[in-house]
């Protein structure tokens, strides 16, 4: 073993594998890339109120409590699938209600409950950030989560 | 120490230090907040709290891997470095940033992109020292003498410092956000780190057992070699639920599994050299953790990795506490305690002292890490147990929630431990006794 494998040729093999993986991994990349343009995410236009929503969501770190399609803290619910939940992932307007009731009613100050807090969100913005939840639900996650509790 | 520039690396270990004192104490009220949720909540949310115990973590680790790299870059080089005062500088700006982070999240600046929630002069600043960082080490790295050592972590730093490029790429639509959101993410975890923390635990054993340089540093190759073979294309067990096509699912599986290798290895690697040493080193308590980081960092990322990995597990706990257990103990062995161990060893030589409070920070060692492996386990049980209420019965998350709350009391518990770890840690680096014996008031025979 040990004269078979030598430290140069352990480097170089080191080398030419990454590279070789480096090359398949971006390939696949790309692929992915026209996959989820054209196929996973096309259900839903990418619309100006959509985007609008997506800067809400980073504005006010939603992340950093809940999770969206399972990555993020683990503090809140899940919100990739909450219009499904609510059932209004087919009702721009009812989802826009729900999420406004939702988040006006906020914090619960129910002692001993995890609280939300209060956010400053014009009705413009209330509407893009249900739209945005409302796009993030009709991606095509190979029908992750299992149910719909999230 | 032989080599005057090396002093510099003092500077970055105590501010690593700072940050990580920051780092545990808002874990631990993020861990309080779960047991008493109504702790600050109007002051100091969440959702706050957490991007100061994430983004506090991930600096300190990069200072420790800064100030690694230029300790250890002129010993393996036998260079000084090529400029002290950039090398300071560029700490600067990384300090002068992370303040400015943690002070625009205190009044709610932030971006939303979990772990990349800096503010965009903050990114820059980042940018900019990681270039100051590359121009400086590379020009001492590119002088002096070239070791595996030396070429695999100058390899990591550089693509670590280049795929940071993806935190300014914000695309849109959210799976091609989440898709390159993983080319930081992953590939720093789960790739370009694992160089970075195969060369300085290749040092470290060089150092700390004796064994021939070949014999480390062929094995060094291999091991970066698994890492980055199953790495790379690992990637793929986060493009499961995201968006990405179905094919991940296998690619994932397949070569996710493999992650376990290089941490294998290493652990491997790190007992067998020390097995084979016969350099009985002073410096017992880097030895310990140079150890407890290979081993923890097997359990953390390689074994508690592989718990959840598999796309039909993956599909049930995916976004749980599981994905909390594995989070926490890989980055404390495979990071944390690195980067101690890096620090313990160091540190001696910079103050130009013997290994000094080894009893006190091996405690600390086993305070840290049995703290992190409770925690691990109660949030192990709590993962499994929402994975069984939430994905397979299907009850709501915060009624699950509910039922969990003697493992989050637990979680508190242990994270007690760690904090009170951490604390013991840093004094025992920084609170040095005077020396029984003043040096010079010996009389050397013939002057």
């Amino acid at each position: 073993m040990s004269e078979f494998l030598t430290k140069s040729r352990a480097r170089n093999v080191f080398y030419g594998g990454s590279l070789f993986f480096v090359v398949v991994f971006v390939a696949l990349t790309a692929q992915s890339h026209r996959h989820i343009v054209a196929t996973s995410t096309a259900g839903m236009p990418l619309t100006e109120e959509v985007r609008l929503g997506k800067h809400v969501w980073e504005r006010n770190s939603c992340i950093n409590c809940h999770t969206l399609h399972g990555e993020g803290a683990y503090f809140a619910p899940e919100l990739g699938n909450v219009m499904t939940r609510w059932s209004v992932a087919d009702d721009p307007e009812g989802a826009y209600q729900m999420l406004n009731g939702w988040m006006e009613a906020q914090p619960s100050g129910i002692e001993g409950r995890r609280q939300m807090p209060h956010f400053e969100i014009t009705e413009e913005e209330m509407r893009g950030l249900a739209q945005f939840l409302r796009w993030a639900d009709q991606t095509d996650t190979q029908n992750w989560p299992p149910n719909d509790a999230g | 120490m032989r080599y005057q520039t090396q002093k510099v690396a003092y500077a970055y270990f105590l501010a690593a230090m700072a940050l990580f004192a920051i780092q545990v104490m808002g874990g631990l009220l993020a861990g309080w907040i779960y047991v008493s949720p109504n702790t600050l909540s109007e002051v100091l949310p969440f959702n706050v709290i957490r991007m100061i115990h994430t983004n506090a973590l991930i600096v300190w680790l990069l200072l420790g891997f800064f100030g690694a790299a230029y300790y250890l870059v002129p010993e393996e080089s036998e260079r000084e470095i090529f400029s002290v005062k950039l090398a300071y500088l560029q700490l600067g700006i990384l300090v002068i940033g992370t303040l400015g982070a943690v002070v625009s999240y205190l009044v709610g600046i932030h971006g939303g992109r979990e772990f990349l929630e800096q503010p965009l002069w903050v990114k820059f600043g980042i940018l900019v020292g990681a270039v100051i960082f590359l121009v400086n080490i590379s020009l001492t790295f590119l002088t002096g003498r070239k070791t595996a050592i030396t070429n695999i972590l100058m390899m990591g730093l550089w693509l670590l410092c280049l795929l940071w490029v993806f935190a300014f790429i914000n695309p849109d639509n959210l799976s091609l956000d989440k898709m390159y959101w993983w080319m930081v993410v992953h590939l720093w975890v789960e790739a370009t780190w694992e160089l970075v923390m195969a060369a300085i635990l290749g040092f470290l054993m060089l150092k700390l057992t004796g064994v021939d340089r070949e014999v480390v540093e062929k094995w060094l190759y291999v091991i970066v070699a698994t890492a980055l073979f199953s790495g790379i294309l690992g990637t793929g067990h986060h493009f499961y639920w995201i968006g990405t096509p179905g094919y991940w699912q296998w690619i994932g599986s397949i070569f996710s599994t493999f992650e376990v290798v290089p941490f294998f290895a290493m652990m491997s690697f790190a007992f067998v050299m020390v097995w084979k040493g016969r350099r009985n080193h002073p410096n017992k308590a880097a030895l310990l953790w140079s150890l407890g980081s290979s081993t923890v960092a097997f359990f953390g990322a390689g074994v508690w990795g592989f718990l959840h990995t598999l796309h039909g597990v993956n599909f049930y706990t995916h976004g749980t506490q599981i994905t909390a257990a594995h989070g926490h103990l890989s980055f404390y062995g495979a990071y944390v305690a690195l980067n101690l161990a890096m620090f313990t060893y160091a540190m001696p030589a910079l103050r130009g002292r013997h290994p000094y409070n080894q009893a006190l920070n091996m405690a600390s060692f086993w305070l840290m890490t049995g703290g992190m492996a409770f925690m691990t386990f109660t949030l192990t049980f709590a993962g499994t147990i929402q994975t069984h209420m939430q994905r397979i019965v299907g009850d709501y998350y915060m009624d699950v929630q509910d039922q969990l709350g003697l493992f989050y009391l637990m979680r508190f518990g242990s994270g007690v431990a760690v904090v009170l770890g951490a604390i013991l840690f840093i004094y025992s680096m920084l609170a040095v006794r005077r020396e029984a014996v003043k040096p010079g008031l010996v009389a050397v025979p013939g002057e």
